[in-house]
């Protein structure tokens, strides 16, 4: 770590596990749980996070001592909406198909907690550099989460990597399906992602005691 | 009639929290109590009113390709509807803070129970993506844009009211300490939102249609398990025909 001192490099790693956005810090959710049946549409939602929360960190940074604190949520929100026109039009020129998929959900990342959350309290309070790390370590953290429910829901669901056929042709009966596997459809469906997501969380915290949520009201109350 | 069913429609299937996950940030770290859980809904169902309208008015005569024809007939080629985010954000942002100043005005009692609510819904994504939904289904009247907006608000009323009730039984259940909180909640709402998926044959309407459904259902059973035998078939029999065709050819000559 020559470039980043250690304090930088914490600010990157964190979010990863320990402060994860999404399964600690519940931020974010929305756009986590709605795109995920694809691997591609998560890996792109995660790239689009990355820059909006990278570059909206910065300029929140830099402009932290010109905002009147009153006013400060609709400058955040302008300079979120600008940043996700700007990925919007992008998908839009270069990947046509995809943010038909995302439709709205590439709109909903102006609300999307994570980066509002962000903005109020860290960039609003720290330099620019500091921010842009912090903007980066958490947009990798929600990134890590929504391509591991994309992994698992389209494996599971359809059978394939990417569009990649890696389990067989379920209808030529190839590979696993010679076998007898079926693809479970069931995985594609909204809700399987909600409890993809909470068997993420309850591994994560039976690896980490420290994670533990204190609401032991517990049943000899009764 | 189109009302009713737009109505219904939006609470129980097209459901913002089960169907589309809109909100769920805000759904989750205030579903803790009942009470809390219907201040935050019933404020959520009056912005959504308020918003959706207005957003559709906004997409209808500013954003719109052609919409700004009213302007004269030098306006008819514009196509703003890239500028939709940043325009249906604001107006949200800013209709918030004007509901907020007006009911503390003229009912403390409604700010005492409401505001504190309001200016979390600013950045509520069950508001925008209600928002963005009726852009992007093309809503065609703005009565209908009203009912969709109460519609879709009761809708996230109803979801939060029920984990947030699920929620205080819960606590004294014996969870496994790993899933405690955040882990059993989301659980839950996945099981609610395998509920709520029933509701999904509720609009089907009058007997023909649903004796139309279980046909295209066998139909679609037949293309997956025999579309590979079918094109067999079909290939083989066009083979013949080829080779019928070479034989009376070969014959004739």
């Amino acid at each position: 770590m020559g470039l980043l001192s250690k304090k930088d490099a914490r600010l990157i790693l964190d979010p990863l596990a320990d402060n994860n956005p999404i399964t600690i810090q519940v931020l974010g959710i929305c756009s986590a749980l709605a795109i995920t049946a694809e691997l591609e549409a998560s890996i792109v939602m995660s790239i689009s996070v990355l820059f909006v929360l990278g570059v909206g960190n910065v300029i929140i940074s830099l402009m932290r001592n010109m905002i009147p604190s009153k006013i400060r949520i609709i400058v955040q929100l302008i300079v979120v909406a600008t940043l996700v026109i700007i990925v919007d039009l992008v998908l839009k020129a270069y990947a046509y198909e995809l943010s038909k998929t995302l439709s709205v959900f590439v709109g909903l990342i102006i609300t999307n907690c994570i980066i509002m959350g962000r903005f109020e309290a860290f960039a609003l309070a720290n330099k620019p550099w500091q921010s842009f790390l912090d903007g980066i370590g958490n947009a990798l953290g929600y990134g890590v989460i929504l391509i591991i429910i994309g992994f698992f829901r389209e494996l599971l669901g359809s059978g394939t990597l990417l569009g990649f056929k890696v389990l067989g042709d379920p209808i030529e009966k190839t590979g696993v399906y010679a076998f007898g596997y079926e693809n479970n459809g069931f995985m594609l469906l909204s809700p399987m992602a909600l409890i993809v997501v909470g068997i993420i969380i309850w591994i994560q915290r039976s690896r980490n005691k420290d994670l533990l949520e204190e609401e032991l009201v517990g049943h000899c109350d009764i | 009639m189109e009302h009713i069913e737009l109505f219904f429609k939006s609470i129980f299937i097209d459901n913002l929290i089960f169907a589309t996950f809109l909100g769920m940030c805000s759904y989750l770290a205030v579903s803790k109590k009942v009470t809390t859980a219907i201040g935050l809904g019933s404020a959520v169902i009056f912005v959504l009113a308020v918003t959706v309208p207005l957003n559709w008015l906004l997409d209808q005569y500013i954003l719109q390709e052609g919409a700004l024809a009213w302007l004269g007939p030098e306006f008819a080629e514009y196509d703003l509807s890239f500028l939709s985010f940043i325009l249906f954000i604001a107006t949200i942002a800013t209709m918030v803070q004007l509901v907020e100043i007006v009911v503390e005005k003229f009912s403390p009692a409604l700010y005492n129970s409401l505001g504190i609510f309001l200016p979390l819904i600013a950045v509520n994504c069950a508001i925008l993506g209600g928002s963005l939904f009726m852009q992007s289904r093309e809503i065609p009247t703005f009565g209908l844009a009203l009912t969709y907006g109460v519609g879709s608000g009761i809708g996230w009323f109803l979801a939060i009211l029920a984990i947030a009730a699920i929620r205080e039984k819960i606590k004294y259940s014996n969870v496994p300490p790993a899933l405690r909180g955040l882990g059993i909640t989301f659980i839950i709402t996945g099981l609610m939102a395998i509920g709520f998926m029933s509701f999904g044959g509720m609009l089907t309407g009058g007997d023909e249609e649903v004796k139309e459904t279980p046909k295209t259902e066998v139909v679609k059973v037949i293309t997956e398990d025999e579309k590979a035998q079918e094109l067999k078939k079909i290939n083989t029999e066009q083979h013949r025909n080829k080779e019928l065709a070479k034989n009376t050819k070969e014959i004739k000559e």
